[in-house]
């Protein structure tokens, strides 16, 4: 692979312990904010020494606890995205990023700046000072920066987080042709779902220093491996259960049998299922229970501008300090739909969308 | 009757050229030893703090002696420089000398202060870039720290002009070679001759408010000075 990853370093508050190996494809580092992320990063940099490990880029070893190796931040054309992309406020656009041509020849130098400049759509701003840009046009000088050194390998540390909501499309649309056009190791690290998702081929959950799942996205978001990465990648409803048959669990908490289209073996699992997963039905007194049909009582509600989240309380109404069972999240067009509709209203627990999980 | 001895203008150039070159030693060696002294950690830097501090705290005469101990004929620097055939002791370099040291901890002091405050990210993002430790302290910790470093430079410049103790423990007395203003006053006093005393304190008052007025405004107006404070 062409970047292999095998190192440990005591954080203060736990241990950063990881291991992996990924190729041309960017990677995305999903993790919430103090599980190890920065860190990862720095190490791969050549900014922080790991307490032990080995990096190895392309078959040239970066870091080797045991040989005595770390070659400096320096000389490992690693490009580093800070993630307030620390831009050099005294220097200008392109004394920003020729920092990095420095060993060019003159002439050299100007053209590859040229280049950067144009690619990355800032032809133009070239004697402007950091101060005097955008959020989005700092960011691309950055980035700029970064693929200044040709570097070997690309690590970006939260590279949207600071910026306004507005922007963000655009320079997640301009990350990705970076991307696209780069073809080497990319680490992304990010804390948020959606972005780690767009912009990750692969995907690793980093969860208090270890890695809590690595490998294709589709895959972790389908099936996460654990309840905490089931957790972090967005689910917000789960439930203690106990398999009664092959393909029968018992949800504790939701008061309710299940029918599942994975059987576990384990004897304690939770159930989980995902807000948007979870459907809004037409009442049928008929229907049979293997439909995993519910009625549900609403508790409460919290709008966004498009969607809804409803709280929502089975099998009979809620009382004065009664829980919501399960959280459900609908486009506020479906919701206008039955709204109106006496309660209780009726969801199906799809058995393609319950995942059960080891504890 | 002081009108009839004619008076000696010297001591302004001494002074100023004095208080110049010192603070172009103390600019040097400060950088260097906030620089050096920023990148290490532990209970032996508490000495070595103590020690590039003392000539603050210490009264000039005592900082005066123990350099006149170490550049003296039987001191181990006046012995190695004897041996050269360079006596420093009475001579214009001892000025510069005296007033270096008794100016060192100032710029030591506000120069670290000014590095400190550089964000350290600046400072990483140039080694991923690929920059020596020298290019990273020059293109990228020196400009970001200026203003403090120019405020430091300011002060010691300040400092070795008005030096005196020090001075006249290494250097004396000598007209013409070793006798700053501050030693012109003294001599004056010591000898009765107060009109020459008061007028050599309103010159030492007059260049001194010229300096600082002059330098304050190159620091703050606009120009080339300002827009090197506002880049931060």
């Amino acid at each position: 692979m062409a970047l292999e990853i095998q190192i440990a370093k005591k954080l203060p508050d736990f241990t950063l312990d990881v291991s992996f190996a990924t190729g041309d494809d960017p990677l995305a580092i999903l993790g919430p904010s103090g599980s190890g992320k920065t860190m990862l990063l720095r190490c791969v940099a050549g900014l922080e020494r790991p307490d032990r490990g080995r990096i190895a880029l392309h078959d040239r070893t970066l870091t080797d606890t045991e040989r005595r190796i770390h070659i400096p931040a320096r000389h490992r054309r690693v490009g580093l995205l800070f993630q307030h992309y620390a831009l050099f406020p005294h220097r200008t656009v392109a004394e920003n990023i020729a920092f990095g041509l420095r060993h060019l020849a003159g002439e050299e130098r100007a053209h590859r700046l040229a280049l950067l400049m144009e690619r990355m759509h800032l032809t133009g701003l070239e004697r402007r000072y950091p101060r005097e840009l955008s959020g989005g046009e700092q960011q691309r000088v950055a980035l700029a920066r970064a693929l200044s050194i040709e570097p070997e390998a690309l690590l970006l540390d939260e590279p949207l987080s600071a910026l306004d909501t507005h922007l963000r499309s655009r320079v997640e649309a301009q990350l990705q042709e970076t991307f696209a056009g780069y073809r080497r190791p990319a680490l992304l690290v990010t804390h948020n779902i959606e972005e780690a998702y767009r912009l990750g081929r692969e995907l690793l959950v980093l969860s208090r220093g270890r890695v809590a799942a690595f490998g294709p996205k589709e895959e972790i978001f389908r099936r996460p491996p654990t309840v905490e990465v089931a957790r972090l990648t967005g689910c917000k409803n789960f439930s203690r259960a106990r398999m009664i048959s092959e393909n029968l669990a018992e949800a504790v908490d939701w008061g309710c049998q299940l029918r599942v289209a994975q059987a576990l073996p384990r004897p304690a699992v939770q159930v989980g299922i995902r807000a948007h997963h979870i459907d809004f039905v037409e009442s049928s007194p008929g229907a049979a229970p293997e439909d995993n049909v519910f009625p549900c009582w609403l508790v409460r509600s919290s709008e966004t501008p498009f969607r809804i989240t409803l709280y929502l309380h089975l099998h009979r109404p809620p009382g004065a300090s009664s829980e919501a069972h399960l959280q459900a999240e609908v486009f506020k067009e479906k919701w206008q739909r039955f709204r109106e509709r006496p309660l209780p209203w009726h969801v199906r627990l799809s058995p393609e969308s319950l995942f059960l999980l080891p504890e | 009757m002081t009108l009839i001895t004619p008076m000696d203008w010297s001591p302004i150039w001494i002074s100023l050229e004095t208080s110049l070159a010192a603070t172009l030693i103390t600019l040097a060696a400060g950088l260097a030893a906030a620089a050096w002294r920023e990148r290490r950690a532990g209970p032996a830097m508490a000495l070595v703090d103590g020690l590039f501090l003392l000539p603050l705290v210490l009264p000039p005469t005592v900082v005066g002696f123990f350099l006149l101990l170490l550049f003296g004929r039987h001191g181990p620097l006046g012995k190695l420089l004897l041996r050269l055939g360079a006596t420093v002791v009475f001579s214009w370099p001892a000025t510069v000398i005296a007033a270096a040291v008794v100016s060192f901890p100032l710029m030591y002091l506000t120069a670290r202060a000014a590095l400190e405050q550089v964000d350290l990210r600046y400072l990483e993002a140039a080694r991923t870039l690929g920059a020596s430790e020298w290019r990273v302290f020059r293109e990228v910790a020196l400009p970001l720290a200026w203003p403090g470093v120019l405020a430091g430079t300011i002060l010691s410049f300040a400092r070795a002009f008005g030096e005196f103790g020090a001075t006249l423990m290494l250097a004396g007395n000598i007209p013409g070679k070793t006798a700053t203003i501050p030693i012109a006053i003294y001599f004056a006093v010591e000898a009765d001759d107060i009109r020459r005393a008061v007028a050599w304190c309103l010159i030492d008052v007059a260049i001194s408010l010229a300096l600082l007025g002059g330098l304050y405004y190159w620091a703050h107006a606009p120009g080339p000075g300002r827009a090197r404070l506002e880049r931060r």
